[in-house]
């Protein structure tokens, strides 16, 4: 298919009994960074959660349409599968797998799937790892640690990017992929993120601050406000959101009720 | 997410059984006659026919273990303490006879040795059948033999050593093996030669309702080393067999001492098996075991650590499935200054499975500078499943340094997410979490186990996902 996208059409979703999404619409297609930005506990990273189906959070209604097809009901690795990525804000340990056999087992599973390719040898995987770890100014050490465990905050935004990059999706959820970074770090990560857009994957970038959209070029910023998108706009939004902060939205979500 | 992750070990993949063959077959049951008639035809000495009998007096008044595993299943009268295979002691693969090497082209046995054994020992039923040693080796005067040969080649570097390490009146159990011992590995390794390439073992049992009580006895001369690996895998058969062995290790100054097992018996084995090392100064002992088979498994590798600076390493891998009862561990005893021990032990449980850790750390009096450290790892897969730690410790002694540790873990929901959003289904994120956490075992196996130990858990995860 061409024309990669995905449709969230009026996404409601709750945890536990409590409803967190209240109608959600965007429409994301290839290549385009769609920034949601809003403050704390606004329900940004449960959006990021239900896009890729976390058990927890139960969709209630709306639907959500990649490429043209309805994925609601899809376990998160027949989502992975169809071209969902989601770089977690805060990734978990996976205690005695190494970096490189697990980027290895993931990216093997991925060319099985993309064309019924043979998996590629460990040798080939290493020169392409290696390759990868370099763009991200990766250590190559780095490849023999333990994932996520023991890492800086940094290191594990890294390791996300360095998935996306491996993995190359259709569409990428990025949740707070600048938060914790210095500014050499965020410098990486966001050149990382580049190249994947560069490729085609189309972006949603949960943020909380506009500082990372500096280095990464929204084509739409949305703000997101208990649970809704209150206000959409160009890039010049962000800015705006970063001199008068959200207090100035909040009133418009009163308004609705 | 992770209630329907079951079934590691519970597919059977070594279930093929072999027509029987057997030369000599003893009635079942264990008597006098019994054990004088196995002494008999194996043509030993008078000291080794009146050792078995003295052991199964002690047999016979010893109760059955109170604690560990349940062995009510054990009946001693409907087992056959004796099977010769074949008369004849095969030398190369073509001498084995055909129904023994079908037997071990289905274990892929012949395949490994291509790859990567030098020396074969494969033991099939009692007796040794095959055993291949390198030439270099024999030239350095290293004996690696079955035990029943090595008593009738070399009688006095056996009779030194032999139950030095494990006298008959330990247990139960090792009275049992010490009553009707036969086959098992003998190895020397003369001072200061170190092989390489570990020495390797296969053991199987094949008939039904037949106990296996090999007897092993290695001997470390100083500054030597040398690596020892016995894989045991048996068919599945509806009654009980049972498993008894003894294995008894020397390790003299300096020298270096590696055993590795895996043992993946059906799941009607009793596994009741007695290990032991002495450990003399500046030597080293390590103890590699992996649990995977049988019904009930009672086993705590051992080390006497007798001089001054040697060391002890157990680590212990053990996944007990439906109807399994993995009862495990190790003991370490320093009994000189300067002695140092570390446990590590791993253990999975799920689908009703239950395994323990039981160990002990004793520190005699006088013995200061010791440095002991255990840590138990359990990772319980499901709400069915069980897992124990009886830690003992036993220290005498104030100027010495002893650490424990015990941490008990699932797979979790976030796990799972994360690694299915990489594209893993289900199983094999749960698998991979796993394997990840036995890593630190499976890394210190010989490359050929770890592979198969790791495409065992995959293959086991699979399906098993509802």
């Amino acid at each position: 298919m061409n024309n990669k996208s995905l449709k969230i059409d009026d996404l409601q979703a709750s945890i536990s009994g409590k409803k967190i999404l209240k109608g959600v619409s965007l429409n994301i297609k290839k290549g385009e960074v769609h920034a949601i930005m809003g403050p704390n506990g606004s329900g940004k990273s449960t959006l990021a959660y239900t896009l890729m189906g976390h058990p927890s959070y139960k969709i209630e209604d709306g639907s959500l349409l990649l490429n043209d097809e309805n994925i609601n009901m899809l376990s998160p690795d027949e989502r992975a599968k169809r071209g969902l990525f989601l770089a977690f804000q805060y990734p978990v340990a996976i205690p005695g797998v190494t970096v490189m056999n697990f980027l290895r087992n993931i990216y093997n599973k991925k060319i099985a799937l993309a064309n019924g390719g043979k998996p590629v040898s460990i040798f080939q995987f290493n020169t392409l790892l290696k390759e990868r770890m370099g763009f991200l100014k990766m250590e190559e050490s780095f490849a023999k640690r333990y994932v996520n465990e023991g890492f800086s905050g940094g290191e594990k935004k890294r390791l996300e990017i360095l998935q996306l990059e491996i993995l190359n999706p259709d569409l990428a959820v990025l949740d707070e992929p600048d938060s914790g970074l210095d500014i050499d770090a965020l410098k990486v990560v966001s050149e990382g993120v580049n190249r994947a857009i560069e490729k085609g994957v189309g972006v949603i970038m949960v943020t909380h601050y506009a500082r990372i959209l500096n280095y990464v070029k929204p084509n739409f910023v949305h703000v997101f406000i208990d649970g809704r998108v209150v206000k959409s706009g160009g890039p010049e939004l962000a800015k705006e959101l970063e001199d008068k902060g959200y207090d100035w939205l909040k009133g418009k979500v009163n308004s609705k009720h | 997410m992770t209630k329907g992750i079951a079934g590691i070990g519970e597919d059977y993949k070594y279930g093929f059984k072999t027509p029987e063959k057997y030369v000599f077959k003893s009635k079942k049951g264990l008597s006098k006659e019994v054990v004088e008639e196995i002494s008999h035809l194996k043509g030993e000495p008078e000291w080794m026919r009146k050792f078995r009998l003295k052991s199964l007096e002690i047999f016979l008044k010893k109760p059955m273990p109170w604690w560990g595993g349940d062995l009510s299943g054990v009946n001693f009268d409907d087992i056959y303490y004796f099977i010769r295979p074949s008369d004849k002691q095969g030398r190369t693969w073509d001498e084995v006879p055909k129904e023994i090497r079908d037997t071990f082209d289905k274990l892929g046995i012949p395949e490994a040795e291509r790859k990567f054994l030098a020396g074969v020992g494969a033991q099939y039923e009692s007796e040794a059948v095959y055993h291949n040693l390198k030439e270099e080796w024999k030239k350095k005067g290293v004996i690696f033999l079955d035990t029943d040969t090595a008593l009738k080649e070399y009688p006095d570097i056996f009779k030194e050593h032999f139950s030095t390490v494990v006298p008959p009146a330990d247990n139960k159990f090792a009275a049992l093996n010490s009553a009707v011992w036969s086959g098992g590995s003998f190895i020397y390794v003369p001072e200061g030669v170190h092989i390489e390439i570990p020495l390797q073992a296969y053991f199987r049992i094949n008939a039904q309702n037949m106990g296996q009580f090999e007897r092993s006895l290695i001997i470390a001369e100083p500054g030597s080393f040398v690596h020892y690996v016995e894989g045991c895998t048996a068919p599945i058969y509806s009654t009980n067999s049972l498993h008894t062995a003894v294995v008894e290790i020397i390790i003299k100054k300096g020298a270096r001492l590696r055993y590795t097992t895996i043992q993946n018996w059906s799941k009607n084995v009793y596994n009741l098996v007695t290990k032991r090392a002495v450990a003399y100064e500046d030597a080293t002992m390590e103890w590699v075991d992996g649990n995977l088979g049988s019904k009930v498994t009672m086993k705590y590798p051992a080390v006497f650590m007798h001089g001054r600076g040697a060391k002890a390493d157990i680590l212990s891998l053990t996944i007990a499935g439906k109807g399994q009862n993995q009862d495990v561990g190790g003991k370490v005893i320093h009994m000189a200054p300067h002695t140092s021990s570390n446990i590590i032990s791993k253990s999975i449980s799920q689908n009703g499975g239950r395994s323990s850790y039981r160990g002990l750390v004793k520190v005699l009096k006088g013995c200061h500078g010791v440095k002991s450290n255990v840590k138990c790892d359990a990772m319980i897969l499901d709400d069915k499943s069980r897992s124990d730690t009886y830690p003992y410790m036993d220290i005498d002694e104030k100027k010495v340094s002893i650490g424990h540790e015990a941490t008990v873990s699932r797979v979790t929901d976030e796990q799972l997410f994360y690694l299915m959003n990489r594209g893993l289904s289900e199983s094999e994120a749960a698998a991979m979490v796993v394997s990840g956490f036995i890593e630190p075992i499976v890394k210190e196996l010989p490359m050929e186990y770890a592979v198969e130990m790791n495409r065992l858990i995959q293959l086991q995860m699979e399906g098993a996902v509802g």
